[in-house]
């Protein structure tokens, strides 16, 4: 592992289903800051340090390594189940993920004009 | 002015998910000063401009969020007096213990219609600033990190809006200075209230769960400080939300970031000076965005969402 993090040269492949998005993510990066870095929008972009929930997803297949995430957006049940929060997975393989989210977008139309 | 009944927002008490790195980060970054721990491992905090001892405490927990926000008030015949309002109105208040807090004493507890516990408080023991009160500098040399003047104020997201507004505006006397209307051109989705000359010193939004903690904010003295703020936000590879803009709301300067908890902060500046008998601001639907960012007349969504 230390190996891994110094090199900081693996990468894995990530695939987000329902969005047709596929995107190399560094080892010692996590999954969220791997799609930032292309610049895709699949995920929804919060706190980026496991405490506000909205970039949850649930990993259908691959290994990863997982950050402190606050227990308020991913109970331990969920958590054994392979949900957590794409800011706190960092891939050991190639990763297949399904967006949650925590409220997907259902404020938007009550809350802005841009979802007009 | 004859300031009387709440003062001023006193202590925001926030849940962390590492303690010691919430202590880094708010000691070195932020550059608040740490005045003491209590027996439930609480560490307290004050900006260097304050006078009283704590206005930001932080607790180990497995989630991130708001514990409770406080307010000063003149005096304890003000609490009383503040706390039978309360009761009168229809809201249960319960009283901590003094000393339950460091240095802090007597507190009455209750939940607004958002969802929040809040605190009214009279006393808090009085540590001055780096500076003194005798022929003092005008401010500190060796502060850390971006160091703020105060915290300012705090907006928390949950329901029923309305009824808060009333809460703060019939018992606790606050004034709302500024409002973001909805698409209905009644309902808010947001209100400004100040108890004070200032611009806002608390602010409720919409948000379909109670209790959230939409952001602190800690006041700056100008806007090349609040763009200095993002300047050490990013050398320190902060979280950044909202790179520095101006608000519609309140005219004020300002970036959005995240502690390593993901609470969301502000480092604000400006905001304009007012009077209880001024009339509220409205911003209406359309125009919401360029109320919430100035420049970008557009705000997405996930601001609102994004709390803890």
């Amino acid at each position: 592992m230390g190996e891994m993090y110094v090199s900081g040269s693996a990468k894995h492949d990530v695939r987000i289903v329902d969005f047709d998005l596929q995107f190399a993510c560094p080892a010692n990066q996590s999954l969220l800051r791997g799609m930032e870095r292309v610049a895709a929008r699949a995920i929804p972009v919060g706190c980026r340090n496991g405490g506000c929930g909205v970039c949850k997803i649930e990993v259908l297949s691959g290994s990863y390594e997982k950050g402190r995430m606050s227990r308020a957006c991913v109970s331990a049940e969920e958590e054994e189940n392979g949900v957590a929060l794409a800011c706190k997975v960092f891939p050991q393989g190639d990763l297949t993920v399904r967006v949650l989210g925590k409220m997907g977008r259902k404020l938007a139309p009550a809350h802005t004009p841009a979802a007009r | 002015m004859g300031m009387s009944g709440v003062l001023r927002p006193g202590h925001a008490a926030i849940k962390v998910l590492d303690l010691d790195e919430a202590v880094h980060f708010y000691t070195n970054v932020l550059g608040m000063l740490e005045t003491g721990r209590d027996s439930f491992g609480r560490v307290y905090f004050k900006a260097w401009d304050e006078r009283d001892h704590n206005s930001l405490v932080l607790r180990q927990s497995d989630r991130a969020g708001l514990d409770f926000f406080g307010f000063k008030v003149r005096d304890e015949a003000s609490l009383d007096k503040l706390e039978s309002n309360l009761r009168a109105w229809g809201i249960s208040t319960e009283r901590v213990a003094a000393g339950e807090m460091l240095a802090t004493g007597e507190r009455v507890r209750f939940e607004s219609p958002s969802g929040h516990l809040l605190e009214l408080y009279a006393e808090k023991k009085h540590v001055g600033t780096p500076m003194g009160n005798r022929n003092p500098d005008p401010w500190p040399q060796g502060l850390k990190g971006i160091a703020p003047i105060r915290m300012d104020h705090s907006f928390l997201a949950g329901g029923d809006v309305a009824k808060t507004e009333k809460l703060f505006t019939e018992v606790l006397d606050f004034y709302v200075t500024e409002r973001i209307l909805l698409d209905d051109g009644v309902t808010s989705a947001a209100v400004f209230l100040s108890c004070s000359t200032k611009s806002h010193d608390i602010a409720f939004g919409l948000h379909p769960e109670p209790g959230r903690l939409h952001h602190v904010s800690y006041r700056l003295e100008s806007w090349e400080q609040v763009l200095r703020a993002a300047d050490i936000m990013s050398m320190n590879k902060v979280s950044i939300d909202i790179a520095p803009t101006r608000h519609g709301v309140t005219r004020g300067a300002t970036v959005y970031a995240f502690d390593p908890s993901g609470n969301r902060f502000e480092t604000f500046s400006g905001g304009y000076e007012t009077y209880p008998d001024a009339e509220p601001i409205e911003w209406t639907f359309e125009e919401m965005g360029s109320a919430v960012f100035f420049h970008e007349r557009n705000v997405d969504p996930l601001f609102f969402e994004t709390t803890t």
